[in-house]
């Protein structure tokens, strides 16, 4: 087929030992950056592991770090395209907490009188209730942004007092306790996961996917003869992504249920426990799988939607998209609705995670939330940002906090690693940024 | 050609910001394969003037007239519903995505699932860009990459792809180097005989006697005159833009010198 014309100009010194790489990223099509952010993963990963003699890449600590890893990923990806947008959302963790309040109460004292304690349709009422109050919290805040002309910074810095105090407000400071117990499996736990036959089946679904879009692009390009990628690069691109995908499965499998709750579901299943014990897999945590359908969702919306082209042309010139006849400030408030409802997932996680909910639950979230994003490569200065990016963005700040407390540093120690660790992340991609221009 | 109904009038159109009179009891008007050029100094209210044709900017007073019928433009989507496409001076192109991306943005096509058709938005793309810069390759790159005359092109090509009737090109050479100026002059005849109105506001005054069949002076908002090519000479043009003084071969406006006009 048609060779893809290269015509990059000859920077003059570039190094023949490094032609290669570049011919091997061109022709895949890798996003370096991206790359770049998985390879800093690893060096994190293979660190911890090692100062922690063996600790840290471990079925049962991976299986952790992905469930702690949820709530947060899942407000970053609403995140990106509010900064995306030259916006900001700093009332996220305040939010969280106000609907994990609502969350709470709806299913522990509304919904009991209504409907008779343990009804079935308890957690879906109650998350729907969240979702509600996430989508009209956000509705408010976007169109005090978007049509009234407030700075979003002033707006939601307004919100995380009004939010953090109406949490309080709701039950004047109690903490609500405990949660339904169907709703409580979206916090993860050995109920809350779906076993390793389910996490097989949704491994496998995911490499499908993997593979029949990536033959429907390759299709779609050649009905229209654009140049296309080796086939060798198609070949390496499927094989690693399922390669990855079905590690993930393989190492969620690979934890085991504690002993006593092994014991306790033996004796109710009258299973007869052999001698070595019973082996039975977490498999893939639901918060987990929560946050990658996010993801999916949210990468979706971005990349294939009329909604995400705006967000990002808006990021890119607002004028020149409001000359371009969109409706910028509709757009922006529908960001700032889908934000809301993004909080309110996270926050249900948080919610059943801790079978609680305290007026104090995601204090400081909003900080983590935008050093996601941002770490993930979302600029600041607007129109440039992934949804993988920020999600491992996430993974990566819960994995330099999940790594300390296995080190035993302090906590004080924590908070400025976390600090020093977002500055010089931001500073080498701006020097990239800069590189790549 | 003096008898049919022209596509576009605007009649009396007034606008301030903040006290400032930027263009004040303006008409213009423009018929069916006619270049019309709007000259004057920076600030004399051309771009002003035209960006309420083009629904940026809301007029306070007059009112815009469509093939004999009252348009109503609040904003782009109104002008864009009327046929009416805007080269900016600034070019308005969003720079963090790339061509096609710009070039469809606000009227992206959809596949049958109603997702964005990418694959056939970039096809389309090559195609237009094909006939305006056959050189450009560069599709898959964000518009901040290209140089001067790259982004010039997709802004025109945005402009002519949707079957424009009404065309307006805000300095549209300015970035441009002689022979890609010369490609647009090309582009400005072309359209013209495809019976496109047109509008150009230019510094060159050798460019708006090239092309233009009317020229329509503005001087502090006003209009000063407007002539056919054909009636007056580039420096009789030149009296307009600087003094206000209306020749005998231009149609005096509001903004004409009143002891030239009494003369």
């Amino acid at each position: 087929m048609a060779e893809a014309t290269s015509e990059v100009q000859g920077q003059g010194a570039s190094a023949s030992s490094s032609s290669a790489a570049r011919r091997f990223l061109k022709a895949t099509e890798l996003d370096t950056r991206m790359l770049g952010m998985l390879g800093a993963l690893t060096v994190i990963w293979l660190g911890f592991h090692f100062l922690s003699d063996g600790l840290f890449l471990t079925p049962r600590n991976l299986w952790n770090l992905s469930v702690q890893s949820a709530s947060i990923a899942i407000m970053s990806t609403g995140m990106v395209l509010v900064i995306v947008t030259r916006n900001i959302d700093l009332s996220v963790g305040s939010l969280l907490g106000f609907i994990g309040m609502v969350m709470g109460v709806t299913q522990t004292e509304f919904l009991p009188d209504l409907l008779g304690f343990g009804h079935p349709a308890t957690w879906v009422l109650a998350l729907g209730m969240g979702i509600l109050v996430g989508a009209v919290i956000g509705a408010v805040q976007g169109y005090i942004i978007a049509f009234l002309g407030v700075p979003a910074f002033i707006v939601t810095l307004g919100g995380l007092l009004v939010w953090r105090g109406a949490a309080w407000w709701v039950t004047s400071g109690r903490t609500v306790a405990p949660m339904d117990t169907t709703f409580r499996l979206i916090g993860g736990g050995p109920q809350g996961a779906i076993g390793s036959t389910w996490s097989w089946i949704v491994g496998l679904i995911a490499c499908a996917a993997l593979v029949v879009s990536l033959v429907v692009s390759r299709n779609q390009r050649r009905k229209f003869h654009f140049p296309l990628r080796p086939l060798w690069a198609e070949g390496f691109l499927g094989t690693v992504g399922c390669a990855l995908i079905l590690g993930f499965v393989w190492v969620v499998n690979s934890y085991p249920w504690p002993s006593g709750i092994v014991r306790r579901y033996a004796e109710e299943n009258n299973i007869a426990v052999p001698d070595g014990g019973l082996f039975i897999a977490h498999g893939i945590a639901i918060p987990v799988l929560i946050a990658l359908g996010v993801g999916v969702v949210m990468s979706f919306i971005t990349l294939r939607t009329r909604f995400g082209r705006y967000v990002f042309a808006i990021g890119g010139n607002p004028e020149a998209a409001e000359l371009a006849g969109i409706n910028t400030r509709w757009v922006v408030m529908k960001i700032f609705i889908l934000m809301g409802v993004l909080v309110a997932i996270a926050s249900a996680i948080s919610t059943a995670r801790l079978n609680a909910a305290t007026n104090a639950m995601g204090t400081l979230d909003e900080l983590l939330v935008i050093a996601a994003a941002v770490i993930g490569g979302t600029s600041l200065g607007g129109g440039v940002g992934t949804i993988a990016g920020a999600m491992i963005g996430a993974v990566l700040m819960q994995s330099l906090a999940t790594g300390m407390i296995l080190l035993g540093v302090d906590t004080p120690l924590q908070n400025i690693v976390v600090g020093l660790v977002l500055v010089v992340a931001v500073w080498l991609d701006s020097i990239y940024r800069k590189r790549v221009q | 050609m003096e008898k049919k109904t022209p596509l576009v009038e605007m009649k009396n159109i007034s606008i301030a910001f903040g006290g400032i009179h930027a263009v004040e009891d303006a008409s213009v008007d423009l018929h069916e394969g006619e270049v019309v050029a709007l000259v004057g100094h920076n600030g004399a209210g051309k771009s002003t003037l035209i960006k309420i044709l083009s629904g940026a900017y809301k007029r306070d007073a007059g009112k815009i007239v469509i093939e004999g019928e009252e348009a109503q433009i609040t904003n782009p989507r109104d002008a864009k519903r009327y046929g009416i496409e805007t080269i900016y001076q600034t070019l308005a192109l969003a720079d963090n995505v790339d061509a096609a991306a710009n070039l469809f943005l606000g009227r992206e096509l959809m596949t049958p699932w109603g997702t964005l058709d990418d694959v056939a938005m970039e096809s389309e793309t090559r195609k237009v860009m094909g006939r305006l810069n056959p050189r450009f390759q560069r599709f898959k790159e964000p518009v901040s990459r290209l140089s001067g005359g790259q982004r010039q092109s997709v802004a025109i090509a945005r402009a002519i792809y949707f079957d424009a009737r009404i065309l307006i090109m805000d300095e549209p050479t300015a970035a441009l180097g002689p022979q890609e100026t010369a490609q647009v002059s090309d582009l400005v005849r072309q359209l013209k005989k495809d019976g496109i109105g047109i509008f150009l506001i230019s510094h060159d005054i050798h460019d708006v006697f090239d092309l233009a069949d009317r020229v329509v002076v503005m001087k502090n908002g006003q209009v000063v005159g407007t002539a056919s090519t054909k009636d007056v000479t580039e420096d009789e043009v030149l009296g307009m833009i600087i003094l206000g003084k209306c020749p005998p071969g231009a149609v005096p406006g509001p903004g004409a010198l009143q002891s030239a006009a009494a003369a």
